[in-house]
């Protein structure tokens, strides 16, 4: 094992939400109440056995969990070696791994006697999830979303809609998640007496990137007791795709004190690693602050966030939780990227093989995990986290698909 | 002495606020910033803050962003806002108006913090306005610019725990930026209530001049703030004003050095 690596990986963040030098908080002023209050509220509520059942709960009856860690045989033929194993995500209730996260933080809502929530979202599936445990709980919703990936997600516009969210498109900047982001923490600056801002990854001030990372924990801790069931051991190496990182953060942060899992963390690498083609954030960029923590970040010289460009809307982001930083740093975490082509193509080779049409975002960790897989031998035990489904980018990859064809 | 604090000392002297207009630099070019900030001089401001442009200000409203979105659309560069701010500093009325950076903490950091003193101070800048670097995480930052004596001004807001401004204002440099609502700066109807009750507790734990800003947008916020607040910051309602300085330079300028003049008469 590394011998720099500190006694327990895990135990982070420390008070002040820092993960080795990254998180913290950089916000303005008067967001500095809410999150202490959330802190505060969030600390309670995960010693509450009785908050812990109702998540449970929660977890069990309404999303379905646990979910399938699924042999993958005609995948682990076509890449000829360790056998792939999907931790099925995209068979919970709304289609991905986020509604874990969004029911979580709404119940830290209904805890701090708030009546109102607000989201952003990329790809959609934060704003569903948020829209569904809103309605849910009968809470007020309202999600930004950038107007091109309204644009690329109509389909989650509508599922948002029909709960009875509102969908605001932010038209600032690149139009995209960074600036759907940049529109919530704006609204959440003048409502944050009333509003709790339900972030959809383990980015932000401290304490989101803990609170996003425990909600998520549930993926890994579930694929620990399915390892041991199914195989006897723990899996040889687990590949999660990462744009904030949520769905990897809750897949890892259980094995990260486990040195014979390996950890590998797949970016967008877009159209190339050109600057503005790409948003594999850990690959090509370097510590920066940007939307409330300190982490690793697409910028220019001058501190100026850089043009970010992936397929999947998603994974489209300049920046990543600081808590992967801090992996990235110990070496505890690979971090690849992977292609807009490439990941396509295994969106397509998922579906015509598994009958499985994974996310784009998922597509990605699908093509890294292939690559490994062919290198191993048969006893070796791959692990994907299938953070999604697939139905939301079907018209984006029917288009996409279309105009390379003419 | 810090030219922010000669600065106050002189008004206390003369009993009356300071009138502290924001502008965005390279809003829309640097040519024009150059311009405008002796003309505001001359109309009556008293000390300016300069906005540095940033592509994702979270602490902003829709106005200030989108002059950043303008003066980042022609490439504007960091170097280029420090070598106007330094060309302005040297001629005419500005040399002896306080000049006050607005940056966010990203562009800080990429920078280095004591390269970014050691350059804001050359071009002639006093203290900076650090709108997203609460206290706890101020303090590197603090130290360097203590011993340069270089102003870091931190912002109250009506949200803070009076452990927390306690904090604040020993932290603090030149004067506290007393933020008079919850949520992002922006013109607005009338100053709230609880702004006179915010003020007392203040004068209470510090010697500091308090200068409110957020939402100050009218020549009757100015006359309410006079004998109140050590300052008033005026910024949207300026930058509301330079919108289509792009097509239209001069009526853009007279409308802005106007409305400076019509603050400055409101104070008295």
């Amino acid at each position: 094992m590394n011998s720099t690596l500190p006694a327990a990986i895990a135990a982070v963040p420390d008070a002040r939400g820092r993960f080795g030098r990254y998180g913290g908080r950089f916000v303005p002023e008067t967001l500095m109440f809410a999150l202490e209050q959330l802190d505060a509220a969030y600390r309670e509520a995960k010693a509450d056995p009785a908050f812990q059942a109702q998540f449970r709960r929660l977890l069990t009856d309404y999303v379905g969990r646990p979910s399938r860690l699924y042999f993958a045989e005609r995948l682990t033929r076509a890449a000829g070696g360790a056998r792939i194993y999907l931790k099925r995500e995209d068979l919970n209730h709304t289609g991905a791994h986020k509604i874990n996260n969004a029911l979580g933080q709404a119940l830290i809502t209904q805890r701090m006697g708030k009546r109102r929530v607000i989201a952003e979202t990329g790809a959609g599936m934060h704003g569903v999830a948020t829209a569904t445990a809103a309605a849910l709980f009968g809470l007020e919703c309202r999600v930004y979303m950038g107007s091109e990936d309204v644009r690329r997600q109509a389909l989650n516009v509508f599922r948002m809609r029909a709960m009875g969210a509102e969908v605001l498109p932010v038209e600032s900047g690149s139009r995209t998640l960074k600036d759907a982001t940049n529109e919530a923490m704006r609204d959440w600056m003048s409502s944050v007496e009333t509003t709790h801002y339900i972030i959809g990854s383990v980015v932000g001030p401290h304490p989101f990137p803990m609170m996003v990372r425990d909600f998520q924990s549930c993926i890994g801790e579930e694929t620990k007791q399915q390892s041991r069931e199914l195989f006897g051991k723990l899996p040889d190496v687990i590949v999660a795709c990462v744009g904030g990182g949520s769905n990897a953060a809750g897949m890892f942060y259980p094995f990260v004190d486990e040195p014979t899992v390996e950890l590998v963390g797949v970016e967008a690498g877009g159209r190339g690693p050109r600057t503005g083609d790409h948003a594999a954030t850990l690959n090509n960029g370097r510590p920066g602050v940007l939307h409330g923590s300190f982490s690793y970040v697409l910028q220019d010289d001058d501190g100026q966030t850089a043009d970010v460009h992936s397929v999947s809307a998603g994974l489209d982001y300049p920046g990543v939780g600081p808590e992967h930083s801090y992996w990235h740093d110990l070496h505890r975490v690979r971090y690849c990227s992977v292609t807009d082509r490439e990941a396509l193509d295994a969106f397509h080779l998922c579906g015509r093989l598994e009958g499985i049409l994974p996310a784009l975002e998922t597509a990605h960790a699908l093509v890294e995990a292939l690559r490994i897989a062919a290198t191993r031998s048969p006893d070796d035990v791959v692990v994907v986290c299938f953070s999604g489904r697939g139905d939301k980018d079907c018209a984006e990859v029917a288009r996409l698909t279309e105009q390379a064809t003419t | 002495m810090n030219p922010i604090d000669a600065l106050f000392t002189r008004l206390r002297a003369e009993k009356r606020a300071a009138l502290m207009p924001f502008v965005t630099a390279g809003d829309p070019d640097l040519a024009f910033t150059q311009q405008l900030l002796p003309a505001m001089a001359e109309a009556g401001a008293d000390l300016f803050e300069i906005g540095f442009p940033f592509s994702d200000p979270i602490a902003d409203g829709p106005v200030i962003q989108a002059s950043y979105t303008r003066a980042l659309r022609n490439g504007l560069k960091l170097a280029d806002v420090f070598r106007t701010v330094q060309q302005v500093h040297h001629s005419g009325p500005v040399q002896t108006t306080p000049l006050v950076a607005m940056a966010s903490y990203s562009l800080i950091y990429r920078m280095g913090a004591a390269a970014f003193i050691d350059t804001a101070q050359n071009a002639g800048l006093c203290g900076a306005v650090l709108p997203d670097l609460p206290v706890e995480e101020a303090d590197d930052f603090a130290t360097l610019a203590h011993a340069r004596n270089f102003h870091p001004i931190l912002l109250v807001t009506p949200t803070t725990s009076p452990a927390r401004a306690e904090k604040v204002v020993k932290v603090g440099r030149g004067f506290v930026y007393v933020v008079s609502v919850v949520g992002i700066t922006g013109t607005r109807d009338t100053l709230p209530a609880e702004l006179r009750e915010q003020i007392r507790r203040l004068r209470n734990l510090t010697d500091l001049p308090l200068c409110v800003g957020f939402g100050v947008s009218k020549p009757e916020h100015v006359r309410e703030l006079q004998g109140l607040a050590d300052g008033v910051i005026v910024g949207s309602a300026v930058v509301k004003r330079l919108e289509n300085a792009a097509n239209d330079r001069r009526s853009a300028m007279t409308a802005a050095c106007q409305f400076i003049q019509e603050l400055r008469a409101a104070i008295g």
